[in-house]
């Protein structure tokens, strides 16, 4: 069974958009502390022909899926999400670091290598029952989109999937996070 | 509650639905200061596709190679205006975001000093830019992304926010480079 769609490898063809997508992601070694390869998206977003098709190959997953809300994480899910959800017709909600949302928020806390984070969302930005996406660049140990999954179905939303640029090996072969699959576009670069 | 400039059309009519759609929270991120919190706005997806189109309508056709967004609501507007528009998508970051060469350029804030950082080759000579953010208070972000640009040769076309605090002077932060705005609250 493969939760986790690598869609480079699918029907063994390569969407030519994947490998332009691949090619323009920046590995930054030992950032931000040594021994970790960083997968830059900035390189990426420099190129506005591979920075709409990886939102297009996004928006055609989800088109016909009734989604309803497509949820970011801060920061880099911000420069993802918006487009998604523009060209879904769906709400945009951001998930953020502690103490950035003004008003009523819910607050989810997650393990860090060393120490704790958590994420918030505001009360009310969704409704149960609805069809939710999460965006973030990347997914790495998963710990932020567990606390992201987690967050929208306290409130009683439906997560439908959680949608990534690029994915760490872990996730080749079938990963689920809080048993929700997790679609990638590409393995990241080391 | 205006369109920045224009004066001589009427209001676009999607003015008000994307002005009524700001929620304004008391004494947020402390007391006296009234925040005003677009992320209501992002909860109606055809407000927020109205407030995408107003900018995309002016700068289509304009030459304008790159949208630098500011960390974090500026990277929720400027990438859908980017794609709209064909431009790169800059993100200007608080430190040690960016990983990499960067430039960093320091500003003053209430008490003490922050600093904003884009990344080194992100923008060449000649690029025409946009800075967008959500909201233009007192400028000094604005100011800051504004010289970033400058330094690294490209033209800071115009700055373009959803709000604007007029009372805050920013506007005169800008060093005559044009602002456009959304809405105005005052």
């Amino acid at each position: 069974m493969k939760e986790v769609v690598m869609l480079e490898e699918e029907n063994g063809v390569v969407d030519p958009r994947l490998q332009a997508i691949k090619a323009a992601i920046r590995v930054v070694p030992h950032f931000p502390k040594p021994g970790i390869m960083f997968n830059d998206i900035t390189t990426m977003l420099l190129r506005p022909k591979v920075f709409k098709d990886a939102v297009e190959i996004f928006v055609d997953r989800y088109r016909d899926m009734s989604i309803s809300a497509v949820a970011g994480v801060e920061a880099r899910g911000f420069i993802f999400g918006p487009p998604i959800a523009l060209a879904l017709g769906a709400k945009f909600i951001p998930l953020r670091k502690p103490k950035k949302l003004p008003g009523e928020v819910i607050s989810e806390s997650y393990v860090l290598e060393y120490g704790t984070d958590s994420l918030e969302m505001h009360v009310g930005a969704v409704q149960p029952g609805e069809r939710v996406i999460i965006i973030d660049d990347l997914v790495a140990t998963g710990g932020t989109l567990c606390a992201a999954i987690n967050l929208l179905e306290r409130v009683g939303a439906d997560v439908v999937e959680c949608a990534c640029l690029i994915g760490l090996p872990k996730f080749k072969g079938g990963c689920w996070l809080n048993g929700k699959p997790v679609y990638v576009l590409v393995d990241c670069r080391q | 509650m205006a369109c920045g400039e224009d004066k001589e059309q009427k209001q676009d009519p999607r003015i008000e639905g994307i002005a009524a759609s700001i929620r304004v929270v008391p004494d947020f991120p402390k007391k006296g200061i009234m925040f005003q919190d677009i992320t209501t706005l992002l909860l109606d997806p055809k407000t927020f596709k109205n407030t995408v189109d107003l900018f995309v309508e002016r700068y289509l056709g304009k030459d304008i190679s790159v949208v630098a967004g500011i960390e974090a609501r500026g990277f929720i507007f400027g990438p859908p205006i980017a794609l709209a528009i064909g431009a790169k998508f800059i993100p200007l970051r608080k430190p040690r975001k960016l990983p990499g060469e960067v430039i960093s350029e320091k500003y003053v804030l209430e008490y003490g000093t922050d600093c904003l950082e884009m990344h080194v080759g992100a923008v060449q000579p000649g690029d025409r830019a946009l800075v967008v953010d959500d909201l233009i208070a007192t400028g000094g972000t604005l100011c800051a992304a504004m010289n970033l640009l400058e330094r690294a040769g490209a033209e800071v076309v115009e700055c373009a926010c959803v709000i604007e605090l007029p009372e805050l002077k920013g506007r005169e932060k800008l060093n005559g480079k044009p602002l456009y705005i959304l809405v105005e609250s005052r």
